[in-house]
């Protein structure tokens, strides 16, 4: 009987290894998502970082590509947030300098962050970012306007693989967020104690 | 008859605890077993009249009862998660499972009898926290899979969507706890003789079930921790805002709901395998087979997951991989059904109860099944993803399907639990009830489908009224089919003829039958002797 008894706690307690195992996954999952779609530009993640400026050497008579942007800005983030200009056409291998503009439009610096992504999906592996401003905060002071440069080049492998030899057009579309949604926009603590007290003296003064 | 009998008195120190103490610090498998079985009879109360109550919204176009839409979400979602997690997973797993598993393998009991206590008991709190869920915060208007954003706090501010999210997590527990006590039993605690190719079909169906708990369940619970983290504490897995993603939290919910599908179904082809048998008088055709189809889709079962997400924007490659994969699932699942046709074939068959209830399965899953293949396409999906046609397609799986062979269990073992017979006749009336009226209720949701109706939407055009109707009007029969179940229970309880140790005759060759009717509160506490030169 004590015999088993030990034999079944080991398999209930190699069960309980198992089971703590796939939590373990289940949180390895999200770096290990993030890295397999940086890696495949899969969903639209292009390529980023300081080893992408290598291009692939350039075919000679290469087609041009036509690179759209877009822009999105959240409800909750009082800026105007456009590109510069609406869509550039490229020769792939060559680096490309576009620029977003942003405008703050209320009283208020407000800090967003932008994310991105590149369709279609399975052209975002080629698309290649040196510089751009995503995932860094960006704060706005109120009224200020600001130039935000992308640096890109298009991967010639693009024109050679199957896959993608109906794409003529790659859109970069990038979406800013409030940095930090659990705080909105509000004035600094130095800021706002003044306006309380406006406030307060103007209640006074209507009663 | 395959097993010796083994089947001497058991009762002579029948002594256990009386009055409630029986039942909340019960560690008897059969009492908890019986235990099981009421939550999930008092659970499908609940989310069955919130379906009806949904049907009766449907029948016309317009909103007539539930104007709010936000209300109907939550019905929608409550109804989903009543249904899986405490319905047929109690039912099928917690209830059979417990009852007949450690009968089937001539074992006194489970091998952790207080785990097993806490394992029911984390299921009621589970429940209770569900009903919290409802109550509180305005309701979960999620749907049962809880996409982000939605999920998210922006859209669901209150405290409901913590409540289910808690809920989940507790039930989960309890599965998991529950799941290894399975294994455990499975593995350890079988009589002598009984090799692991020797065990019952429905021993391999939990065994197999258990694994698939075991290793799907903390995937869930890992993906409910970082909801419930982006929720109240400011991470962002699923938030984009943050850097995170919500398609992270498709793919883990349906590696973890894949697998759920075929948790709720693979009990439910140990029962009907009995019962194919039994009343066949035959032993199962191909038991190796059937035995190892379950494991094949248990396994297969983990690599699909994503044929719920071809609308995300997988590429071409990928969605090719899932329509394959998911395809396979098909051979295995094909092997089972023909395997119960060739059980049937050749014996001496008897529509008794249970046997329509098991052959009505049968129907009933192939039906369910076929669509799958259909969805399967992920070109065809794009159309059917998100309309009635999916609906129809797991519901004639698990509403009809699984709960078909809920059924078919409560009729088959009634007997051995009880030692009551239920009335025959009126069984026979609550299938035909209920299989015209599942049908009648079911079928035509396909054509809406097909038609283009969106689920989880409480009006639509009048283009679809007609089916519509049809659907109500099955729910109709299906709900009287239900009333008359219960009116079923009473007379067997009132006034059931006693049931023979083996009700059944021949045809029923596992160990539960060799003991009286109903079953002593101990059995087996001498191992029996299995009869190793019989067949399974």
């Amino acid at each position: 009987m004590a015999k088993s008894g030990r034999r079944n706690r080991v398999v209930a307690l190699t069960l309980v290894g198992v089971v703590g195992g796939m939590v373990g996954l289940a949180f390895a999952s999200v770096p290990l998502y993030r890295l397999f779609c940086q890696v495949t530009g899969y969903a639209g993640t292009p390529k980023t970082g300081a080893d992408v400026t290598r291009t692939a050497p350039l075919v000679g008579d290469a087609r041009s590509v036509t690179v759209e942007f877009d822009a999105n800005i959240q409800r909750d983030v009082p800026w105007v947030f456009e590109p510069a200009q609406r869509r550039v056409t490229v020769r792939p291998g060559e680096p490309t300098l576009i620029f977003y503009r942003a405008r703050n439009t209320s009283d208020k610096p407000v800090t967003g962050t932008a994310t991105f992504n590149v369709t279609p999906y399975k052209a975002a592996q080629y698309f290649n970012k040196i510089a751009c401003f995503c995932f860094t905060e960006q704060t706005l002071a109120a009224g200020q306007e600001v130039d935000m440069p992308v640096q890109f080049t298009v991967d010639p492998s693009i024109l050679t693989d199957a896959n993608t030899s109906t794409v003529h057009t790659l859109t970069l579309s990038y979406t800013f967020f409030l940095a930090d949604p659990a705080n909105p926009p509000a004035p600094k603590p130095t800021a706002a104690r003044p306006a309380a007290k406006n406030a307060a003296a103007v209640g006074a003064g209507n009663s | 008859m395959a097993y010796g009998a083994a089947a001497n008195a058991h009762d002579h120190h029948d002594h256990h605890p009386a009055g409630w103490r029986r039942w909340v610090y019960s560690t008897n498998h059969k009492d908890i077993g019986t235990l099981y079985l009421i939550v999930s009879i008092l659970a499908a109360i609940l989310g069955g009249g919130m379906s009806w109550y949904i049907r009766l919204e449907l029948a016309q176009p317009g909103l007539q009862f539930i104007t709010d839409n936000h209300f109907y979400n939550v019905l929608v979602t409550a109804h989903g998660l009543i249904m899986v997690f405490f319905v047929v997973m109690p039912a099928l797993i917690g209830g059979f499972g417990n009852w007949i598993v450690p009968m089937m393998i001539g074992a006194p009991d489970m091998a952790f009898p207080r785990m097993n206590n806490i394992s029911f008991w984390l299921l009621a709190a589970g429940f209770v926290l569900l009903l919290l869920s409802a109550i509180a915060g305005g309701g979960a208007g999620t749907g049962w899979t809880v996409y982000p954003p939605l999920s998210n706090v922006e859209y669901h501010p209150g405290t409901a969507v913590d409540f289910a999210i808690l809920s989940l997590h507790v039930a989960g527990a309890s599965s998991i706890l529950g799941a290894i006590n399975f294994i455990v039993t499975i593995l350890n605690m079988r009589a002598p003789g009984m090799t692991m190719h020797r065990m019952p079909l429905f021993v391999w169906a939990i065994l197999v079930t258990a694994f698939l708990l075991v290793l799907a369940l903390p995937v869930l619970a890992g993906g409910l921790t970082m909801l419930l983290t982006d929720r109240n504490f400011g991470t962002a897995f699923f938030k984009t805002a943050g850097g995170g993603d919500p398609i992270l939290w498709q793919h883990l919910f349906w590696f973890f709901g894949h697998p759920e599908v075929y948790i709720m179904i693979v009990p439910a082809f140990g029962i009907i395998s009995h019962i194919v048998a039994t009343f066949s008088r035959k032993p199962v055709f191909g038991y190796l087979g059937m035995a190892y189809a379950m494991v094949a889709i248990g396994f297969i079962g983990f690599v699909v997951w994503a044929h719920h997400m071809y609308t995300v924007g997988l590429d071409v490659n990928t969605r090719a991989y899932f329509v394959a994969a998911t395809m396979v699932i098909a051979v295995p699942t094909g092997i089972k059904i023909f395997s119960w046709i060739a059980t049937m074939w050749g014996g001496s068959i008897r529509f008794d109860t249970p046997m329509l209830w098991a052959v009505g399965f049968i129907f009933l899953f192939v039906v369910g099944g076929v669509t799958g293949v259909v969805l399967a396409n992920a070109g065809v999906d794009m159309a059917f993803h998100d309309t009635y046609y999916v609906v129809a397609h797991f519901h004639y799986v698990l509403s009809l399907g699984a709960v078909f062979s809920m059924f078919a269990g409560f009729y088959y073992w009634i007997p051995k639990m009880t030692g009551k017979m239920y009335p025959e006749t009126m069984g026979r009336i609550h299938f035909w009830l209920s299989f015209i009226g599942v049908n009648l209720l079911f079928f035509p949701q396909h054509f809406l489908g097909m038609a283009g109706m969106p689920r989880r939407i409480p009006d639509y055009p009048d283009a679809y009224a007609g089916w519509n109707m049809v659907s109500s009007i099955g729910a109709l029969i299906t709900a009287i089919g239900t009333v008359y179940f219960f009116i079923v229970i009473w007379r067997t309880f009132a006034a059931g003829k006693p049931a023979e140790a083996n009700p059944w005759g021949a045809g029923a060759t596992t160990l539960e039958w060799t003991v009286p009717s109903p079953a002593p509160f101990h059995t087996f506490e001498e191992t029996p002797a299995i009869d190793t030169k019989g067949h399974h």
